[in-house]
């Protein structure tokens, strides 16, 4: 009755939520193992054997998996499943790109982005963009899931002592190849996994005016975010936006700036412990939300802010 | 090359969603539906692949009751070409529509099928990556640029970090991201000229596939809400408050 968790990682690093899954690994069992396949990771296994309550980690090192093709993937990790009763991964897009390719070579029907474990076949799910949850129980001999992770806490990075044992590559289907990569480049946290996280909409009018959110970023060591608004105005890349269809966020402090708050945007930062708004709209959705509004024109506000934060 | 886009009915993303009361699902009666916005991308690609002359059909493929004819309509009436219905009234999970997409795929053999990366109502974000593992095709998915060329397809995908560009060999199954495209309004000439254009109905019996779910929905209750907070009077005083109240800064 063994786990799989599918490591996400960039050959170098673990990415943060594959701890949160490992965390929603062990409350299915005891024994959980973690799938890490790129090439040249012999790094990111090491720090997988040592994530607390890991027991095995299997380790597949390949040019075929270098840039995580699903095609590839999602063919070793079918090789693997039928010795585990879950495969797990996070609801990343990562997650979500090979997860559900794996399920249906499996013949599976994938559960996807869980908020919780009700029990060995039973999950609880956000649908219609959080306006709704549900609890669903999967039938199948296998139970394949991705994970929320701001649903779960993150297992300790520190504490394990997990064996390393190869599994051997799956080859390469030739269907799909790699070209290139245009990574946001950040000093800042990472959004889904910053304690803090201040974004901007619409109101912020331009993508020069985001030096605003970043100056009062810096100071509290925050990741920045935006709504779908200002990613589509072109104010900030497409990574930065917080919502349905973009990141789910839930840190200790979100800060909403300029941001109306369409029921969009809320599915993707309304699980945050505490809530700011600043908005000069006071009908503005987001204000029914938020734990503490400002009702004030942000282009006096966030300086202000900055201000502040600097004598304290 | 003939292009199978997926279409499907959803509750219209301005709907506010009331769960009922016996917690069997969500109200859907007298709501309005809609095409998932994603699918409107996915149409609008193809029509903007047919008019830069890389392809020469356009397919619209709904999958559910009846009255997902219409959404055939909304594709017909933004320009594809011709419709097919897989009519049902069973609960469809993504498994079971990428297995009868597929038997679409066999009977049709397009060089593309486009879908939605997500429907805004079950947000499963499954059934591209399904369809294209049960055709033996590569996936591009969260498709935020396509460059079709000799055979190949260069798709760039938005993913956490940024964008990433991956070369498929076609056939290929697509699915959409938010900023691939901003779909076109239907004029009215072609919602007219829609309703003349050929929309062909099956049954999952008919493509001989069986559509029993493997996940039970056993209830859907409402999110716990969130009570509004305060308002504050100035940035010290919220300041103030995250220090001393909240103790998040």
């Amino acid at each position: 009755m063994s786990v799989l968790v599918i490591a996400e990682h960039d050959n170098a690093a673990l990415a943060a939520a594959t701890l949160n899954t490992i965390a929603a690994a062990r409350r299915l069992d005891d024994d959980v193992h973690v799938l890490v396949a790129g090439a040249g990771c012999a790094g990111v296994a090491d720090a997988a054997a040592k994530v607390a309550g890991v027991g095995k980690v299997r380790v597949a090192d390949d040019p075929a998996y270098a840039n995580q093709l699903a095609e590839n993937l999602a063919t070793l990790v079918t090789g693997i499943a039928s010795e585990y009763s879950y495969v797990l991964v996070a609801a990343t897009k990562a997650g979500k790109n090979v997860l559900p390719r794996a399920a249906a070579l499996l013949d599976v029907s994938p559960i996807s982005d869980i908020s919780g474990i009700e029990s060995a076949d039973t999950f609880v799910r956000p649908i219609y963009a959080g306006n709704a949850i549900a609890t669903v129980q999967s039938i199948d001999p296998i139970k394949l899931v991705s994970v929320r992770a701001t649903s779960f806490d993150a297992a300790p990075e520190e504490g394990g002592a997990a064996v390393v044992e190869t599994v051997e590559a799956a080859g390469d289907s030739g269907l799909s190849a790699f070209v290139g990569q245009d990574l946001t480049q950040s000093e800042r946290p990472e959004l889904t996994s910053a304690r803090i996280v201040i974004s901007g909409g619409r109101g912020m009018q331009s993508g020069d005016n985001f030096a605003l959110l970043e100056d009062v970023a810096d100071k509290l060591g925050a990741a920045v975010g935006a709504s779908r608004a200002a990613v589509d105005a072109g104010f900030v890349p497409n990574d930065y936006q917080v919502g349905q269809t973009g990141k789910v966020v839930a840190p200790d402090l979100y800060v909403a700036v300029g941001i109306s708050g369409a029921i969009q945007h809320l599915a993707g930062m309304k699980e945050s412990k505490v809530i700011v708004a600043i908005n000069k709209d006071e009908e503005a959705p987001i204000f029914q939300v938020a734990d503490y509004g400002l009702v004030a024109d942000l282009f006096q506000a966030v300086p202000e802010l900055s201000a502040e934060l600097s004598k304290s | 090359m003939k292009i199978l886009v997926a279409v499907k009915r959803v509750i219209d993303y301005n709907v506010k969603v009331r769960v009922k009361a016996d917690q069997s699902g969500v109200e859907l009666a007298n709501v309005k539906m809609s095409m998932n916005p994603f699918d409107e991308i996915g149409v609008e690609e193809a029509l903007r692949l047919r008019e830069a002359g890389k392809a020469d059909e356009i397919i619209a493929l709904s999958l559910g009751v009846q009255q997902c004819q219409e959404t055939i309509r909304t594709a017909l009436a933004m320009g594809a070409d011709r419709g097919i219905l897989i009519r049902t009234d069973a609960e469809l999970e993504p498994l079971a529509v990428a297995k009868l997409m597929k038997a679409v795929v066999e009977r049709e053999q397009p060089g593309l099928v486009i879908t939605g990366k997500q429907s805004i109502d079950g947000d499963n974000t499954q059934t591209g990556q399904m369809l294209a593992a049960l055709l033996g095709w590569p996936q591009g998915t969260f498709a935020y640029r396509i460059e079709i060329d000799d055979g190949e397809m260069d798709l760039t995908r938005e993913i956490d970090g940024g964008l990433e560009t991956v070369r498929l060999k076609m056939p290929a199954v697509v699915t959409t991201d938010l900023r691939l495209n901003e779909p076109r309004f239907a004029s009215l000439p072609n919602i007219m000229r829609a309703k003349k254009k050929p929309v062909d109905t099956l049954t999952p019996e008919d493509l001989g596939i069986d559509v029993t779910p493997r996940v039970k929905t056993l209830k859907v209750t409402e999110p716990p809400k969130r009570d509004a907070g305060v308002r504050v009077g100035s940035v010290a005083e919220l300041i103030e408050k995250l220090k001393n109240e909240a103790k998040v800064i």
